[in-house]
């Protein structure tokens, strides 16, 4: 009996003596690992900056880094749910090489008429990827085939047919400008643009290229109007805990989170418009990770996604259809990576046989540095998409300081196997 | 060694002095004493829960030395297991209720198995074969050594286990239920082996709860009731009569919140339950069950392990267990459909299970979201949670039912069974059933923890609920229930109003049941 009552007593003291410094802790201890990430993620980024020689943090880097690194992002989304799951999805680079191959194949080769417009080839090729995650998810949700093998054959099936459709080793393109606006294209500025500083002319009275200091307005002001609805959103959803009498993390921690955040936001900005403003691929991820965090820690399919993979058996009999729900999972996962592929074929202004070849280990990769388990069960999406870029910041840096590829794979697998050692360390610690 | 040693007569082979055990939250075990002689066939009896199984972990080393309190005495010396391979190494061989075996290997592989005739790591078949042989010879298995053990029966199963322990020239062999799963032409086979073992000199430790085979076979026997040992019989006193009054002899004080029953109509209704096994499905495991709640009733269903209680209970609850179920279960009179569990939900049915940790609980998952895992619905607008109510939720239940956590966002695993226990509880009630079928509500959580669960089964029926408790403790049954039915062996084998029943009219159902099934 005394043992369970024990933890009462104790609980109930520190409250009494420090409330607010417990909470302080526990706020602090519960988001350590996503604080952590964040801020490793700055230092990795500072020290490429410092010794790329401040190439990093160039406005044209980050475009490049962003659009470089977005397809992996992307499909880390939908693979966060699949090993929240307690599953994984090996194949989701080759459908990302066969859904590029069927657009380019679509768009330039086909006489397809109106259809091969680019918006009708992307809606087809997104439905397409739909399909092929359900026809992966049939087997994995109600044959009980591990989902291993079952997106092994979907890897090599897919890759085949990639390369089937390409003809062998050639590549098909060039695609439509339009098209790889997808991937390349910045937003139009619709307010217009603001200099700063004028351009240097030089004796022959042209401007010297990257001088001077014009902003894209647009740019500015979405960042503007962005950090202001997180400060926002941030202080509301503390008001409302408040208001029901719940303890919300304290105050000064809050004005400190908000105002490091927003600044690095805004510096990030600032960056982007000093160059051509945002990229289109960056709104889209922007997007797309909002709702991933919306559904995940708000809605019903979210919690009931975590269920399932922490206990899969509790979560079916408390009357969770994880049939359904595994076969979602997948289809979700599908549609990704035919966002994924369509991203990487936009990139390259072509469809290559090789397209997104091994990026399911680059995606795998983000999602466990960012923290999730692979038993399923746990995994945040911020996470996911942090551990996304701390991978693309390493290929870029590397690159940059001319490290061999060889050796950027070993980085590469010493920071996984490190994030992961460090993960475990803590949990036993705890 | 001690000095003691040598006051223990020449016969004794085993003497376990003052074992204490304590889990989390429970004594599983206190101050309890067995001394076993050369050579004879010892029975441990108990009701479930009683400890026989963890003293005989104790013993074999499954909880290693220095987490009990106590001594072991095997053949003269004191003993200090670190783990199993200690205690097989000087001849304690335990075979579990739920066996080793390796279902895709051969006989041989599984005899040998950590064991096997080598040199240098480079195994000799056919002198593993021809050893297996002869044990297969001894325990009376005509069975080719090559064959799978997913294609043998789980009565030669249990000979194989039993082979297997022989190879590891076994001086004390613990059989912990060994005909639990057998029919009764093969449990009667084990107990004739069991028999001519003793002739040959070994000595057994025999647990089981089947007292005519206990009374069948064994020299003494020693009762365990509440971790602690009651007595122990010779030959002479065991009669089936005298064993459970020993087993259950305990007296019915106020564990027990009071309660005053105000039942109604009849609520829920099962006509014809069967149910076949998953996997073998020749096996019948539920056998036209008929079965009713009244409203505001709290019923009892009483029987032994593998009665099948659970079984029933799952293939109820949206067909969670089994295969070609067929019966009719109607609520208010209409007949409902129970085919999914969302639909058993649905139609106001919750299930509590009996393994919170495997059925129950999210355990890397914190309070709050476990409560409201099987009624989301509640707490959310088209798919969209609403935080504060589900936190008010939690905070609500947490109260209710006195779930102690320093606060909701505590995660389930690091709680002790009974708020473990609480958190299920509640995550059932917030889906507000109209039937709440509880299966072992208070299985491994303290006396303390156990009268809160009454108190809120006792509150439940207050408030118009229809209840079935699935026990295994019998006075659990009797203190808590209004009518008790008891099962064994897939049927139902007796049903009495809880102010007439008693454990002893209870356990002679079962007694009495037991064997005609089959």
């Amino acid at each position: 009996m005394s043992t369970e009552s024990a933890p009462a007593p104790q609980s109930s003291v520190a409250e009494d003596v420090q409330p607010g410094r417990r909470i302080a802790v526990s706020a602090l201890t519960t988001n350590l690992r996503e604080y952590g990430l964040i801020i490793a993620l700055i230092v990795i980024m500072l020290f490429f900056q410092y010794t790329t020689s401040g190439t990093l943090f160039k406005p044209v880097n980050l475009s490049n880094l962003v659009q470089q690194n977005s397809f992996i992002i992307v499909m880390a989304l939908g693979m966060l749910l699949v090993i929240v799951s307690g599953h994984i999805d090996l194949s989701v680079g080759s459908v990302a090489g066969f859904i590029g191959a069927l657009a380019a194949m679509m768009m330039v080769i086909w006489p397809l008429g109106i259809f091969s417009n680019p918006l009708v080839v992307s809606i087809v090729c997104l439905i397409v990827g739909a399909l092929i995650g359900a026809a992966q998810g049939y087997w994995i949700a109600y044959h009980r085939i591990p989902s291993f093998i079952v997106t092994l054959a979907g890897m090599l099936i897919f890759r085949g047919i990639c390369q089937a459709l390409l003809g062998g080793g050639s590549s098909v393109g060039p695609l439509p400008d339009s098209f790889k606006a997808l991937s390349s294209g910045f937003i139009p500025d619709v307010i217009g643009p603001l200099t700063l500083i004028p351009p240097t002319v030089n004796a022959a009275g042209k401007t010297i290229v990257g001088s001077g200091l014009t902003l894209h307005m647009t740019t500015v002001v979405l960042g503007v109007v962005a950090v202001l609805a997180y400060a926002y959103f941030g202080l509301r959803a503390r008001r409302k805990r408040e208001r029901h009498g719940y303890e919300a993390e304290p105050f000064p921690l809050f004005v400190v989170k908000t105002l490091v955040g927003s600044a690095l936001a805004l510096f990030l900005v600032f960056q982007f418009a000093s160059y051509k403003g945002l990229p289109v691929v960056l709104m889209v991820m922007g997007v797309l990770i909002s709702l991933f965090v919306f559904v995940t820690k708000r809605m019903t399919i979210g919690r009931r996604i975590y269920a399932m993979g922490g206990n899969a058996k509790a979560a079916q009999l408390s009357g969770i259809n994880t049939e359904r729900l595994t076969l979602l999972v997948f289809i979700n996962m599908g549609v990704l990576s035919a966002l994924g592929g369509l991203i990487i074929a936009a990139r390259l202004g072509q469809a290559v046989p090789a397209a997104g070849l091994g990026s399911e280990l680059d995606v795998i990769a983000a999602v466990f540095i960012g923290g999730a388990s692979a038993m399923g069960g746990v995994g945040q999406v911020i996470g996911a998409v942090v551990g996304g870029f701390i991978m693309g910041v390493m290929n870029n840096g590397m690159s940059i300081m001319g490290v061999n590829v060889d050796w950027q794979q070993v980085v590469k697998g010493l920071v996984l196997l490190g994030a992961v050692i460090f993960d475990v360390y803590n949990k036993n610690k705890a | 060694m001690r000095q003691g040693v040598e006051f223990l007569m020449a016969s004794t082979i085993l003497e376990m002095r003052d074992i204490t055990k304590t889990f989390p939250g429970v004594k599983a075990l206190s101050n309890v004493n067995l001394s076993v002689e050369e050579g004879e066939i010892h029975a441990i009896v108990g009701e479930n829960g009683a400890g026989k199984s963890t003293l005989m972990k104790v013993l074999s080393g499954v909880y290693p030395s220095g987490t009990y309190e106590g001594e072991i005495i095997f053949r003269g010396q004191e003993c200090h297991f670190k783990g199993i391979h200690d205690s097989e190494h000087i001849g304690i061989v335990i075979i579990h209720q739920e066996l080793a075996l390796v279902p895709m290997l051969s006989i041989t592989e599984n005899i040998f198995l950590g064991n096997e005739h080598a040199t240098y790591g480079v195994i000799d078949w056919n002198a593993n074969e021809k050893r297996t042989g002869a044990l297969l010879k001894k325990v009376g298995l005509k069975e080719d050594p090559k064959t799978l053990i997913t294609n043998i029966g789980v009565g030669k199963q249990q000979l194989v286990e039993i082979a297997k322990a022989l190879s590891k020239e076994v001086k004390l062999l613990i059989l912990d239920e060994p005909t639990a799963s057998l029919s009764e032409k093969d449990s009667q086979a084990l107990l004739d082996l069991l028999l001519e073992f003793k002739r040959q000199g070994m000595t057994s430790i025999l647990i089981s709860h089947k007292l005519n085979e206990v009374n069948r076979v064994a020299d003494k026997v020693t009762v365990i009731r509440d971790g602690r040992t009651i007595e122990t019989l010779p030959r002479k006193d065991i009669t089936e009569d005298r064993i459970i009054t020993s087993m259950v002899g305990r007296s019915l004080d106020d564990r027990y919140p009071p309660r005053e029953p105000q039942i109604g109509e009849v609520i829920f209704e099962v006509k014809d339950w069967s149910v076949y096994h998953p996997i073998h499905a020749e096996r019948q495991v539920i056998k036209n069950i008929n079965l009713n709640v009244r409203k505001g009733e709290v019923v009892g269903i009483a029987g032994l392990m593998g009665a099948g209680r659970t079984e029933f209970a799952m293939s109820l609850f949206g067909r969670s267990y089994g295969r070609h179920i067929t019966g009719e279960v109607s609520l208010h009179g209409k007949p409902i459909d129970l085919s999914s569990v969302s639909k058993a939900v649905e139609n106001r049915i919750a299930y509590v299970t009996e393994d919170r940790k495997t059925y129950g609980l999210n355990l890397i998952d914190h309070i709050k979201h476990n409560v409201t895992l099987a009624n989301l619905g509640g707490v959310s607008n088209r798919g969209v949670i609403d935080d504060m109510r589900e936190m008010s939720v939690a905070n609500d239940y947490r109260k209710k039912t006195n779930i102690r956590a320093s606060s909701v966002y505590q995660l389930t695993g690091n709680l002790s069974g009974g708020n473990q226990q609480k958190v299920v509880l509640s995550k059932w009630l917030f889906a507000d059933p109209e039937l709440l079928i509880l299966d072992e509500p208070t299985r491994g959580i303290d006396v303390g923890a156990k009268y809160e669960i009454y108190t809120i089964i006792a509150r439940l029926a207050a408030e118009g609920k229809a209840i079935i408790v699935i026990s295994s403790e019998m006075p659990e049954l009797l203190g808590i229930s209004d009518r008790i039915y008891v099962m064994n062996e897939g049927r139902i084998v007796g049903e009495m109003a809880a102010s007439d029943a008693s454990q002893e009219k209870i356990m002679r159902a079962i007694v009495r049941g037991e064997g005609k099934a089959s």
